[in-house]
């Protein structure tokens, strides 16, 4: 965790704000710090999800019960969710995703590549409208900006968070 | 063999009114209608995998309800991660049937996997749902309906139907209508 210098809990901090009461999430890296707070939450369910687009039909249905809930995933997992993505579309969910971006930066995998530069194009044609943060000090205000968004006005909304800014993975240790 | 449209109509017979029910894209989407629309019914006409991952939010939302996912085998095919999820999670209060034709009858009546002898019964077991159950005749239906109705801990119940398909009664397909009423309704039990 030696790179990521406290916008994580800052995130945290937000997602409490925000009253968002589920979070769903498939282990990740760069989410790692944000998933410990909310398990550590009382507050906050944390559900770990086997694949990515469970977490939206898991939105759909914790706002159907009156509960607000936020996707933690990865950019390879924006893959997963496209169909599942009609449901928020069809139905005007308000939707909240916080993404950690690979293979755009400093990337030693290639295969994480491809779904990396489909991201924001994948998004934007099912619908969701993207905010992109490079600079750890507008993460929180980038955030909080989207969940207003997302909930207030029924819409969904991703939020991109620069592999730049989160930091090279460390391959060999 | 059970007909499907039987088979929920007898599930349905004495709902609770804080039963509240998903039903899966195709078949059980026009099971759940041919009871008569109802807001308390999340009708799903797109979204294969998903129906059970909607009522693990809501489950989650509301312990004060009860949910029921009820679909086809082959929309729980597409999500069956999602039972790993629900596994996991174990709210007591939903409950996940499918009803089980082995075919995919939206397409054509081609055979599931199901057919070929996948278990879901035995997938939701492995996945930690204690509670199962397997229905093949009126008892196990009856059985089941009782179940529903006093829920008190995660339920996987798979419902042996016969493969046919009966005359489509089709809800609403205007998922914002579905969402507001939905929500309005699970609001006002309180």
């Amino acid at each position: 965790m030696e790179n990521q210098t406290g916008w994580p809990d800052q995130l945290f901090d937000v997602i409490k704000a925000a009253e968002i009461k589920q979070v769903g999430y498939v282990p990740d890296a760069g989410h790692a710090r944000l998933i410990e707070r909310c398990k550590a939450d009382n507050d906050i369910r944390d559900v770990v999800l086997s694949t990515e687009e469970e977490g939206i039909a898991l939105a759909a249905g914790a706002w159907l019960g009156g509960q607000r809930s936020a996707l933690l995933m990865q950019s390879s997992g924006v893959g997963n969710c496209i169909n599942m993505l009609s449901l928020i579309q069809a139905c005007r969910f308000p939707f909240l995703t916080i993404i950690t971006m690979r293979g755009e930066w400093a990337e030693f995998n290639p295969w994480q590549v491809p779904m990396s530069q489909a991201v924001e194009p994948s998004l934007a044609a099912c619908g969701v409208k993207v905010y992109r943060v490079d600079d750890p000090d507008e993460v929180a205000e980038t955030v909080e900006a989207a969940a207003d968004l997302a909930f207030n006005s029924d819409l969904s909304v991703a939020v991109l968070l620069s592999q730049k800014m989160i930091g090279r993975k460390k391959w060999v240790k | 063999m059970l007909e499907r449209r039987a088979a929920i109509a007898c599930l349905m017979a004495s709902r609770p009114k804080d039963l509240f029910v998903v039903p899966g894209l195709g078949s059980t989407t026009y099971d759940m209608a041919s009871l008569g629309e109802k807001d308390q019914d999340f009708y799903l006409w797109g979204a294969m995998g998903g129906a059970t991952m909607i009522g693990l939010g809501l489950a989650l939302a509301r312990p004060n309800v009860k949910v029921a996912v009820v679909t086809g085998d082959g929309e729980m095919l597409m999500g069956m991660g999602s039972l790993a999820t629900v596994g996991v999670q174990r709210p007591p209060n939903l409950a996940i049937v499918v009803f089980d034709n082995q075919r995919y009858g939206e397409t054509g009546m081609q055979a599931s996997h199901t057919d070929r002898g996948v278990d879901l019964v035995a997938v939701a077991r492995a996945c930690g749902i204690a509670q199962t159950l397997e229905v093949q005749d009126q008892a196990g239906l009856e059985k089941l309906a009782g179940l529903l109705g006093g829920l008190k801990e995660t339920l996987f119940a798979r419902v042996r139907i016969k493969a046919e398909n009966p005359p489509r009664v089709l809800p609403s397909r205007d998922g914002v209508e579905l969402k507001l009423r939905f929500r309005k309704a699970v609001a006002a039990v309180g």
